[in-house]
């Protein structure tokens, strides 16, 4: 039993392997980096929201019409033909309003989520979009946020109206051109987009039926 | 002793290079090198895991029984790593965007692991912290060249500046086939200078 003392000379000794020096020495290990951990989180939480916010705002700016209202503050659900609910911005200018930020998602992508700020004005036509996250793949997928409003044959989906049957790639007997070598990416945006539209008009709707409120008197809807 | 820790950190960056001698961390090698930007963060992420967990752990040695030494190890690393990934999110948003899932695989990178293992375990902090200097800019170092080959050849652009025109450009290299292709010759191009 002396041997290790004899082999480890004049350094500290090593703890050793016995049930309550392990115990002791993994909890104080736990304690510790829990301890580190929730202080970093403290201190950069604030951060993470202001930038996922300031983030947010900058899409939301880029896809709708100038406006003096703050949409992110009035952002309301609206639900979606297949039973899911996304966020609306509206974006109003004295009052009047005029367009909407669609926070939109989908599944469907490549690989994984895909999400998309889609802004119509109050007609319906698709204004501007704005890709928050995506992970397909660099070089193909990933060429949507620059692909799909291009001017060149039927690249382009801005300025188009949609309707409920929603938009599709040529493949699939619609008449949006798909991203070279990556149907799978375009079928997915396509389908962002179509969800953002979905959410537009039911949102519109309840909107129709709240501003038809106001008028009648009420005021406490927003 | 100065001699001594210039040794450990050239040991790290070029003899036992991790990616081109080693050979160790291959997933997020060839999951992030998809451009020389994505590489060089990876790289540096990993370094600063590196080097503090090295750091830690050789400080922390004698107090870790060696049967719990593997869980004592990878609560260490882990808190480092997610503590870059906090940073990252709140600091430089496009770039954990970007490099996303594989942030938290820093934990599991054997690299990370094998030098707490096999050499903060046994050494003084200083030169534990000098070992995961080393041995962290020769994984950036190995990432921001493989990153440069494949952005170079896949889209003909370097740290996102256009060098060639946009006709050129091979995508297989962009993709996991090129990775592979492109690791492949920088491993032979290092073993023949070796010689």
């Amino acid at each position: 039993m002396l041997n290790p003392i004899i082999l480890e000379g004049s350094k500290m000794e090593k703890l050793k392997s016995t049930l309550p020096n392990m115990l002791l020495s993994l909890t104080v290990i736990c304690i510790v980096a829990s301890a580190v951990l929730a202080s970093v989180n403290q201190l950069t939480a604030g951060p993470i929201a202001a930038s996922k916010a300031a983030s947010l705002e900058a899409a939301v700016k880029e896809v709708v019409p100038e406006f003096d209202n703050k949409p992110t503050e009035e952002a309301y659900m609206a639900a979606t033909s297949d039973g899911d609910s996304l966020k609306i911005y509206p974006a109003k200018k004295d009052g009047e309003l005029v367009g909407v930020a669609v926070e939109s998602s989908t599944q469907k992508g490549f690989s994984g989520e895909i999400k998309v700020v889609v802004g119509f004005d109050v007609e319906g036509k698709l204004l501007n979009y704005s890709v928050q996250q995506h992970s397909e793949t660099p070089g193909l997928g990933s060429k949507m946020q620059e692909w799909f409003r291009t001017d060149k044959n039927n690249q382009s989906v801005i300025g188009r109206t949609l309707t409920a049957d929603g938009l599709k790639v040529t493949k699939d007997g619609g008449d949006v051109d798909a991203i070279t070598a990556a149907t799978i990416s375009s079928r997915a945006f396509l389908d962002a987009i179509n969800r953002a539209y979905s959410a537009y008009k039911s949102a519109d709707m309840i909107s129709a039926a709240t501003s038809n409120n106001n008028e009648k008197g009420g005021n406490d809807h927003e | 002793m100065n001699n001594n820790l210039i040794k450990v950190f050239l040991n790290g960056l070029i003899k036992e290079n991790p990616t081109f001698v080693l050979l160790l961390g291959m997933c997020p090698t060839l999951g992030t090198t998809s451009s020389a930007l994505n590489g060089m963060s990876m790289g540096l992420a990993t370094m600063f895991v590196l080097i503090c967990s090295n750091a830690a752990i050789s400080a922390l040695k004698n107090l870790i029984p060696d049967m719990v030494r593997i869980p004592c190890f990878i609560v260490v690393i882990a808190t480092f790593v997610t503590v870059v990934q906090m940073a990252m999110e709140a600091y430089v948003p496009a770039l954990y965007a970007s490099l996303g899932l594989f942030i938290p695989l820093i934990v599991v990178n054997c690299i990370v692991l094998g030098r707490a293992e096999a050499f903060a375990a046994k050494n003084s902090v200083i030169s534990s912290a000098f070992d995961g200097l080393g041995i962290g800019l020769g994984f950036t170092l190995g990432l921001t060249c493989l990153g440069a080959v494949r952005e170079l050849l896949g889209t003909g652009k370097l740290f996102g500046l256009t060098l060639m025109p946009d006709s050129y450009g091979s995508l297989v290299f962009v993709l996991a086939p090129g990775g592979f292709i492109a690791l492949g010759y920088l491993i032979a191009i290092v073993n023949k200078m070796k010689k």
